[in-house]
């Protein structure tokens, strides 16, 4: 084992980055392990409008850059590989990349989310061949095409209506008879020509043995199949939290959510806190994360001098027992 | 100790398709944030790996290429052997998953 670090921060989207700016400035030296998936989702994201101080909107991944420079620059130091597994059952706590072992007296988890999948087996079998979870990044390859977007939340109608720059039209299929998406990404996505919704319809296969041809489709009020013609079928369907590592370590909801006490980021384990969306199950925003990850390293920097304060009145205490 | 070779549609038939070593291939293009997050990974496969040749392509400039290989999403990561795409991984991952997929840990 190296040298004990005083915060190690797994995770380095928003909320582990603003940990990292507040913890650096601290004079925590904070050690963040970005992973092979570094900037998070924001990287995945072209356009970011809702985020305060750039009026004219901001690329995802240009935003992150500038994130991991404001840490860099006050002494944030960085691993890019993923954290093979934990131990928080003493302290200081262990975090190992591979073989490598890190250890620091304070952890902060700010691994986020995952984008889901709908599980069927069409999906499984054509990923990467029409079936994608990145519009961004795959669109491209079907110009005026016919595509299928499934979801109905903010994610769905950017990933549409970013979609209808190339594709010849594009359909949402989403489950419920109204989209969860903001009124203002529902809008555009509702006013945009190219874009038709099926309402109440889940989607029950995808077509095509080499390329996909269409997506199966099942009415769930008339229960009537029929099958979308379609080149590629992006599916935006919300995230699930990233915790497989701390199974049975912290407490999770049944979503698997790290729980967090209230207006707080501490976990069920002393000296390990959670922010940013592998906690939260309300907001999920990059300024919300953001406002976590600050809270994160105030509450790990707090509870640092309390332990050192209180092995202090510990030691003065055995000194004059003596 | 090399670096990822940049491949383009008039260089793509000499340095792989007629190259003596095994040529891994990040198909990738600068609007595509997974592919930026790899990078990196790539960059260190190619730094670690004297077995093979380490190289991308930017689909946008050669979109003649993605489309002879039917390739549909990217990051895609091939490896080509005798002028011949013979595996390949779709999409962001881990370095061990993408030289699993490869056939290459």
């Amino acid at each position: 084992m190296g040298d004990v670090n005083e915060v190690v921060i797994i995770g380095s989207g928003p909320a582990g980055l603003t940990a990292a700016i507040y913890a650096a400035r601290a004079g925590l030296e904070p050690l963040v392990i970005e992973g092979y998936g570094a900037g998070g989702q924001l990287m995945i994201t072209t356009d970011v409008e809702n985020y305060p101080g750039f009026p004219d909107g901001v690329e995802g991944p240009e935003v992150m850059q500038l994130f991991r420079r404001q840490a860099e620059r006050f002494g944030t130091r960085f691993i890019t590989a993923d954290v093979s597994r934990v131990d928080f059952s003493q302290r200081p706590y262990r975090v190992w990349v591979g073989d490598d072992e890190h250890a620091g007296n304070a952890v902060i988890v700010s691994t986020g989310a995952s984008a889901k999948w709908l599980g069927i087996e069409g999906e499984q079998r054509m990923m990467g061949r029409g079936v994608s979870a990145c519009a961004t990044c795959d669109g491209f390859f079907f110009k005026d095409k016919p595509v299928v977007v499934v979801g109905g939340g903010d994610t769905a109608m950017e990933e549409a209506i970013y979609l209808t720059r190339m594709c010849e039209s594009v359909t949402i299929v989403h489950r419920r008879h109204e989209f969860r998406a903001s009124a203002i990404m529902a809008k555009r996505a509702l006013e945009n020509p190219k874009i038709s919704v099926r309402w109440n319809s889940v989607v029950e296969d995808v077509e095509g043995d080499q390329v996909v041809t269409g997506v199966k489709v099942r009415d769930t009020e008339t229960g009537v199949e029929d099958v979308i013609p379609a080149a590629a079928m992006f599916v935006a369907i919300g995230h699930q939290p990233n915790t497989s590592l701390f199974e049975g370590l912290l407490d999770m909801d049944d979503e698997g959510y790290l729980v967090t006490a209230p207006d707080s980021t501490y976990t069920n384990v002393a000296g390990v806190f959670a922010c940013g969306d592998v906690q939260d199950t309300v907001y999920r925003q990059a300024v919300t994360a953001a406002g976590s990850g600050c809270m994160a390293a105030i509450d790990a920097e707090r509870w640092l001098e309390a332990q050192e304060a209180g092995a202090h009145d510990h030691a003065g205490a055995s000194a004059s027992a003596d | 100790m090399a670096d990822v070779i940049e491949i383009t549609s008039d260089t793509f038939q000499g340095l792989v398709l007629e190259s003596e070593k095994p040529v891994l291939v990040d198909f990738w293009a600068p609007w595509c944030g997974p592919c930026r997050m790899i990078a990196p990974v790539i960059e260190e496969i190619a730094r670690d790996r004297e077995d093979i040749v380490v190289g991308k392509v930017n689909v946008d400039d050669a979109p003649g290429i993605a489309q002879q290989y039917g390739i549909q999403g990217i990051p895609f990561i091939g490896l080509f052997q005798g002028g011949q795409l013979v595996k390949n991984a779709v999409g962001a991952m881990p370095r061990a998953g993408i030289e699993q997929a490869l056939g290459l840990s």
